[in-house]
């Protein structure tokens, strides 16, 4: 209980940011950006700040802020700080600017930096609020920005992309919302802490009764899945990640893609133990079913960020997989808690991973395309590594993050998950194998094509007039050179640089974050899995 | 409070002014509309701030009528008349600042305006069935004249069939009404003299009854199938009239459905109610539909009318106090919403592109051209896909509770009915404002579209109604502390008490 | 039997009687000289004290009762009714100056001041042959108006079809009196009741009935008797035509209340003979006056068929009289005569600028005269029934009344129902006239400003302010009637 409001803070900087984007008027482009770039950077602040006064011996929300709001509809406002809470905060702190940096050169600064800082705060608001109402409110704000930002930002087509995006992504809140206000009708409450409690003892089951229970269920399930995406419902992802540019992209993957996974930790699973554990089963093939087809379809792609897409509901589909694995092995007789944890913390940690490496990696195609005129095919580019070695490296270590390579932070997290679910479901474990070798192709081949062989015929093309004219094809493939595939300028350095070195450390010493999460997964393994 | 009759008094005296006023200048007669509507506006601000929430109506005057018939001028309020009668203020206001421009017969525009909203506000504010029906209809004709003279696309069709559909349904529910007066020997027509007498009939005449009323007062509020005047009829009417034909008069309707039939016959509610419950989900599925494929600018704010209204009347059929307190506040949002969407279709685009077919919009770089236009336009469309924040969200949220109490599969089909509002909403938001993102396809400069600026009354115009959608979004308790003790009253309790399934 | 009761209880006839001699007299010894704007304007002053007096003497007779042996009641209603009668005349002659241009203005203003002797007198009329001298008085008077424009055949075929079918219908009214005597042996309305109550129906009766019920039909321009109508709304002169179409329907509508409820009415407790009848007549004039008219492209046609959609609802105001007062029924009358007399005003004066035959000939009317435009949204609203004018509260009181007469169970409360519905179907072709004259711009040869003459102006605003008041606040009309 802080007397200032920390976690309101950390939720409306990034709006009064955008607030004052959008007041300023005439501004020139540089300083609509540093603003931009500062208040998104106020995140990282104050979640650091959050920091010194988390305690993560604590199981229940810190910080927590509790007012009445609208009392005709019990409405609280109500946020609050947890292990997973802390974890996701971070993780938008660090992506958000660097996002804002990797599209430094974008036009119409003064909108972009609005509508990103608007977005940002969404996403913060989605993992700090503890009642329906408002943890709705923002979840579905953050569309609007990200709708415009890919519409008006995006490639050819991003007017397509944009519109499946959101209209998918509303389809399935829609169904959620008509499934808490069901539990609303029933439970007079849209507080997550007391549902948990309702769900946990079971009264919530019994007021819906048994259809109603499992149509709330399925009606909220939806709305997370599509978020996130689970498989078979991520046909909208692909074109959104592959059209946006590319600090939306970032943010995309890094960030709004774990407001799914944060919705089924923080809301499905603790107000719906049972039925998710009725409905785990199936779940679990569809989570692997992510995890092997989103590999196998990266595999296919020449277009890079299609291929990081998929890579992308790859990754996610881990979280989920341990996720369902758990809640499937709930209240299994001789079942310990070990393996559970493990998974969960993976679960988490993951998320936190993914979001780094894809961030960076997204960044990278960023750089890959300003140096080849828009091009980012899978076969448009080689011989990258000689031209632009720090970004080879930089990338480099991005793609081997999210193979999962030991020593770096993909592999702990991946690790672990593999751990718990194979302690749970050997099985699915091994299914997922599939998908780890398919991650393993098409990243590496990522890794080949662009960045050894001989330069392809579009690198450079901003520097050489006639690849613009489009007869690239019949003209001799220069050697790579620095001077037509520059190296990694300021801003892109500030971006990947310290995301590398994130990744690193948190290779290296991967208790940094898994002292924040511990006590909180083990208390969910006790109180969620082992009833 | 005692000062809220003044609303209908002034708009009418408003209108015979600016009718007068018009003949000298059209200047003095803006003004004297302006005036006119800021006027009821701020009696409806006061008198809802000094409002203390009950149940039942409080009595604003009372005065024998017409004695042979026991009819009286009774006006009363409570917080449902209120949250209305501001809506009402809002709209009307609103409407003023976009008509600005109205430069053919400015005078008798701006008459006609006010008398039809001097009848809006009568129906708000009466208590007894007589006056409201009177109010009822005076506020039917003055729709035709806005709407054929002032109108744009086939406006004498249009006019014409919204004013038939509109006094056809009067037409039912004054057969309803006299058959109750007369078949429960009913001493006058006070809405509570009209509920004791309507207890006396047999339950198969209530039924009769109730569809009469309901039926004649849904039409105004667009219940499917009878719907088809709202769209032709906002797409031919003038700015300011869609925006008070969508956003008020359409309410008109539902608050006659709520106020006159559901509390005078709960018997034929309850034999009724699934069936309403159905056509109103028709209503907000085909409706919404039908928008997602129109090329007509103003048609898909027209059937988008019709699908929100729809959810209105869900509401109203789920007839538990928490889906009826939705229908309300939806009926607040939705005419503010309404009315941002028809201004800035109407006022903002037409009158400056001079085209609303989305295929041509679609080559014109309209946020660039008229970045005003397009943030309202975002913004009321957003309120009106039911984006948390916004007005839209509460009251639908309200509506999906109350409808999941009375029969779930009602509140799933609604459910689908948020998702094709998104559809729609979002389809129109980028076509007309976004365009085409195709670099190939040649598209003028903004400024090679010569289009005027936005001027001040409709900056004005959008501010406020843009305010009140926001604010009551965030603060949706302003008005359901009005409401909600509202229906605690005996006569609502009978009612939604009888509509439990 | 006492001559002088009787010219007191007649004493407005006879000031309306003296007031046309008196007309005739100044028109034939000074008139002759001057133009004949002067005389119009002459024989319509002297009219209209006239018809002045008439009222001061309606105003001192009160409401006493029976008077001269039985054989006319002054009761409240036929007070009320004579004063609307009244009122009709005199704005009927009001719109006189200026708007006729018809020769003769003396005998024009005198025959309409005989007719309205005619009518009065069949307001109070309690005797079948005191009732049919009037009809017969006033029905003359009106061929003769009819055909007064003798520059245009239209006219003069509108007198004789008005001609033709009043007499077959005065022969059929006869016939069914003079069986009425032969069955009762008494003229007197209280006696035949009487004697009917005692005996039991006879085929007779029922013979009688359908010949009076017929010659109503013709009277009240109830389908399937209203043929006459369009062609006689259309051919007369204007005046003459407002006339017909609000005085005469008043006085019959009167008259045959009376005949019907207080002669042949259900003293025996059960429904009527001839109720089923009227319920048919209608049933009949509301569905055809209404569909017909959404056809018409001629306003006076138009009106003819909205008059016989009127009828219709009048009817089954005489349904609903007995049982429950003829007060619903004189006040729909009046208020609808109100709004004809203006309607027909208006296109008078509209014809003293052009033609106003048909729909277009109104194009434009709200820049060629804001003051007719506005005159012409009153009375057409007030016919289609819309609030607060005074034809939705006659309406409103007369359906109220026929559910009140047994709710479903009996015709009235369906036949209230249809013509509710109907009101619906009505609002179309009034509303369409409304268009002409306020949404569609005026015809290139008819541009001109239209001038309104003072007396008729004032004419027009009275009745169009009296539709306001009575509409407004019903309750003082309806006190003078019961």
């Amino acid at each position: 209980m802080n007397s200032l409001p920390l976690l309101s803070l950390i939720i409306f900087a990034p709006w009064i940011g955008a607030a004052l984007l959008a007041l300023l008027r005439g501004a020139s482009p540089r300083t609509c950006r540093t603003v931009a770039l500062l208040f998104s950077l106020s995140t990282l602040a104050l979640s650091t700040l959050a920091l010194t006064s988390f305690d993560p011996t604590r199981t229940t929300p810190q910080l927590v802020e509790r007012h009445a709001w609208i009392t005709a509809l019990n409405v609280h406002y109500h946020l609050g700080l947890d292990g997973l809470s802390l974890v996701l905060v971070l993780l938008t702190g660090i992506v958000s600017p660097a996002s804002l940096l990797a599209s430094w050169q974008t036009g119409r600064a003064r909108l972009f930096g609005a509508l990103f800082l608007a977005l940002q705060g969404s996403a913060l608001g989605v993992f700090l609020a503890l009642d329906f109402f408002h943890w709705f409110l923002f979840w579905e704000l953050s569309l609007v920005p990200a709708f415009f930002l890919i519409k008006l930002w995006g490639g050819a087509g991003a007017t397509r992309a944009a519109y499946q995006f959101v209209i998918y992504t509303i389809g399935g809140s829609a169904f959620m919302l008509v499934g808490f206000a069901a539990i609303f009708a029933t439970t007079g409450s849209l507080d997550f802490q007391q549902l948990a409690q309702l769900g946990a003892d079971g009264s919530l089951a019994a007021k819906l009764g048994a259809g109603g229970v499992r149509l709330v269920f399925l009606g909220v399930l939806l709305g997370l899945a599509v978020k996130t995406p689970l498989w078979p419902l991520h046909t909208w992802q692909a074109p959104a990640y592959a059209e946006a540019p590319t600090g939306a992209s970032m943010f995309l993957a890094a960030v709004m893609a774990k407001m799914g996974v944060y919705g089924f930790l923080r809301i499905l699973w603790p107000i719906f133990p049972q039925p998710l554990h009725d409905a785990a089963p199936w779940l679990l093939a569809l989570a692997l079913g992510g995890v092997v087809l989103g590999a196998w379809a990266a595999m296919r792609q020449t277009d890079l960020k299609r291929m990081l897409a998929y890579s992308s509901l790859n990754h996610v589909s881990y979280c989920l997989l341990a996720l369902f694995t758990v809640a499937c092995a709930t209240g299994r007789p001789g079942l310990t808690g070990e393996a559970a944890t493990a998974a969960l913390a993976g679960t988490i940690l993951q998320m936190f991973n993914h979001g780094l490496s894809a961030a960076a990696l997204f960044c990278c195609i960023g750089v890959l395309e300003s140096r080849a005129v828009g091009k980012r095919g899978l076969n448009d580019f080689g011989g990258v590594r000689t031209a632009a070695p720090v970004f080879a490296g930089l990338c480099g270590v991005a793609l081997f993050s999210s193979l999962g390579l030991p020593g770096l932070n993909g592999f702990v997290g991946e690790f672990l998950i593999f751990r718990g679910v194979f302690g749970l479901s050997p099985a699915s474990a091994a299914v997922a194998c599939l998908g780890l070798l398919g991650t393993a192709v098409f990243l590496l081949t990522f890794w080949q094509r662009v960045f050894h062989g001989p330069l392809g015929p579009d690198v450079g093309g901003a520097l050489r007039p006639d690849s613009i004219l489009g007869d690239h094809s019949s003209g001799p493939k220069a050697p790579p050179t620095k001077a037509n595939f520059p190296d990694l300028r300021g801003t892109e350095l500030a971006v990947l640089v310290p995301l590398a070195l994130l990744m690193i450390v948190l290779g290296v010493a991967p208790q940094l974050l898994l002292r924040l999460i511990n006590p909180l997964v083990t208390a969910w393994a006790g109180h969620l899995v082992l009833p | 409070m005692s000062t809220l009759p003044f609303t209908i008094y002034l708009s009418f005296a408003g209108a015979v002014l600016a009718l007068v006023a018009g003949a000298r200048s059209p200047a003095a007669a803006r003004l004297v509309a302006l005036a006119t509507s800021v006027a009821g506006l701020a009696i409806a601000f006061f008198a809802g701030a000094a409002f203390t929430p009950q149940a039942g109506l409080q009595t604003l005057v009372d005065l024998p009528w017409i004695a042979e018939l026991g009819i009286r001028y009774h006006l009363a309020a409570d917080g449902i008349s209120l949250t209305l009668v501001v809506l009402t203020g809002l709209a009307a206001t609103a409407g003023v600042l976009f008509s600005w421009n109205i430069q053919e017969r400015t005078g008798e525009f701006f008459a006609l305006y006010l008398a039809l909203i001097g009848g809006v506000y009568g129906v708000f504010l009466s208590a007894d069935a007589f006056t409201l029906f009177v109010f009822y209809e005076i506020a039917i004709v003055p729709k035709y004249f806005l709407i054929a003279i002032w109108g744009s696309t086939n406006r004498e069709h249009g006019a014409m069939k919204l004013v038939l559909y509109s006094f056809a349904g009067s037409a039912l529910v004054l057969a309803g009404l006299l058959w109750v007066h007369a078949a429960g020997a009913a001493t006058g027509f006070g809405l509570s003299e009209l509920v004791m007498a309507a207890a006396r009939v047999t339950p198969g005449e209530q039924i009769a009854m109730f569809a009469l009323v309901f039926l004649g007062f849904a039409v105004l509020a667009g219940l499917f199938p009878f719907h088809t005047w709202a769209p032709t009829g906002h797409v031919a009417a003038p700015t300011a009239a869609s925006m008070l034909l969508a956003g008020v008069v359409m309410k008109l309707g539902a608050y006659g459905c709520l106020r006159v039939a559901l509390p005078l016959f709960p018997a034929g509610f309850a034999f009724w109610q699934p069936t309403i419950a159905w056509l109103a989900v028709a209503g907000i599925l085909y409706a919404g539909f039908i928008a997602l494929v129109q090329d007509d600018f103003k048609f898909v704010i027209g059937y988008s009318s019709v699908s929100h209204m729809g959810f209105v009347l869900l509401g109203l059929a789920a007839g538990n106090p928490q889906a009826v307190a939705g229908a309300v506040l939806q009926m607040f949002s939705h005419g503010v919403i309404a009315g941002l969407l028809f201004a800035v279709v109407g006022r903002m685009i037409y009158e400056r592109t001079h085209t609303r077919r989305l295929a041509d919009l679609r080559g014109m770089p309209l946020h660039r051209a008229l970045p005003f236009a397009a943030l309202v336009f975002v913004l009321a469309g957003l309120a009106s896909m039911g984006m948390p924040g916004f007005s839209g969200f509460p009251a639908e949220f309200a509506i999906l509770v109350g409808t999941w109490k009375t029969a779930p599969v009602w509140a799933l089909a609604a459910g689908a009915g948020v998702v094709i509002a998104a559809a729609f909403t979002l389809r129109a938001i980028q076509v007309a404002f976004f365009g085409t993102t195709d670099k190939s396809v040649a598209r003028p400069a903004a400024a090679a579209l010569h289009l005027d600026p936005i001027t001040w009354p409709e900056r004005a115009g959008a501010m406020l109604l843009v305010g009140a959608t926001v604010y009551l979004g965030l603060n949706p308790d302003t008005l359901l502390d009005w409401i909600t003790p509202a229906l605690q009253s005996p006569l609502m309790q009978a009612a939604l008490k009888g509509g439990a399934l | 039997m006492n001559y002088r009761e009787l010219f007191h209880a007649l004493s407005p006839e006879a000031a309306l009687i003296l007031g046309a001699l008196l007309v005739l007299a100044i028109d034939l010894t000074i008139g002759r000289k001057k133009i004949a704007e002067a005389r119009w304007d002459a024989s319509v002053r002297v009219a209209l004290l006239a018809i002045g007096l008439a009222g001061c003497f309606t105003y001192a007779l009160g409401a006493n009762g029976a008077a001269f042996g039985g054989a006319l009641m002054l009761d409240s209603l036929a007070r009320a009714t004579r004063f609307g009668l009244l009122v009709l005349a005199a704005l009927s002659l009001a719109l006189l100056p200026g708007t006729a241009r018809m020769r003769h203005p003396a005998e024009f203003v005198a025959v309409v001041l005989f007719a309205a002797a005619g009518f009065t007198v069949m307001a109070t009329a309690q005797n079948l042959l005191v009732a049919f001298l009037a009809l017969e008085l006033a029905s003359l008077s009106l061929y003769v108006l009819a055909g007064f424009d003798k520059t245009k055949p239209e006219s003069a075929e509108a007198a004789l079809k008005y001609f033709l079918f009043g007499g077959v219908s005065a022969a059929f009214l006869l016939f069914g009196f003079s069986l009425l005597y032969g069955l009762t042996a008494s003229i007197e309305i209280a006696e035949i009741s009487r004697q009917l109550a005692a005996a039991p129906a006879s085929p007779l009766l029922v013979v009688a009935l359908v010949m009076v019920l017929v010659a109503f039909g013709f009277k009240a321009a109830a389908a399937p008797f209203h043929l006459w109508a369009p062609d006689v709304y259309q051919g007369a002169p204007a005046p003459a035509a407002a006339l017909i179409a609000s005085a005469s329907k008043v006085a019959g509508f009167a008259l045959f209340a009376r005949l019907l409820w207080q002669g042949v009415g259900d003293a025996t407790g059960q429904a009527p003979l001839w109720m089923l009848t009227v319920a048919i007549l209608a049933g009949t004039s509301l569905l055809l006056g209404n569909f017909v008219a959404l056809a018409q492209r001629n306003l006076r046609r138009l009106l003819a068929y909205s008059a016989i959609a009127h009828a219709g609802v009048m009817l089954l105001g005489v349904i609903t009289g007995g049982r429950l007062g003829p007060a619903a029924l004189t006040y729909y009358t009046f208020t609808y005569g109100l709004a004809t007399v203006g309607a027909f005003g208006v296109i008078a004066i509209v014809e003293r600028a052009g033609r106003c035959q048909d729909l277009g000939d109104l194009a434009g009317l709200h820049r060629r005269s804001p003051l007719l435009a506005a005159c012409l949204l009153v009375f057409v609203l007030s016919l289609a029934g819309i609030p607060p004018l005074a034809g939705f509260f006659g309406k409103f009181i007369l359906f109220s009344h026929a559910l009140r007469l047994g709710g479903l169970a009996g015709p009235t409360g369906w036949l209230a129902f249809l013509a509710i519905a109907l009101s619906a179907v009505a609002l179309y072709y009034y509303l369409i006239v409304l268009k002409q004259a306020y949404v569609v711009a005026p015809s290139r040869e008819a541009e001109g400003r239209i001038p309104v003459p003072l007396k008729p102006a004032i004419a027009l605003l009275i009745a169009a302010a009296l539709l306001v008041a009575l509409g407004a606040f019903p309750s003082s009309a309806l006190r003078l009637m019961t």
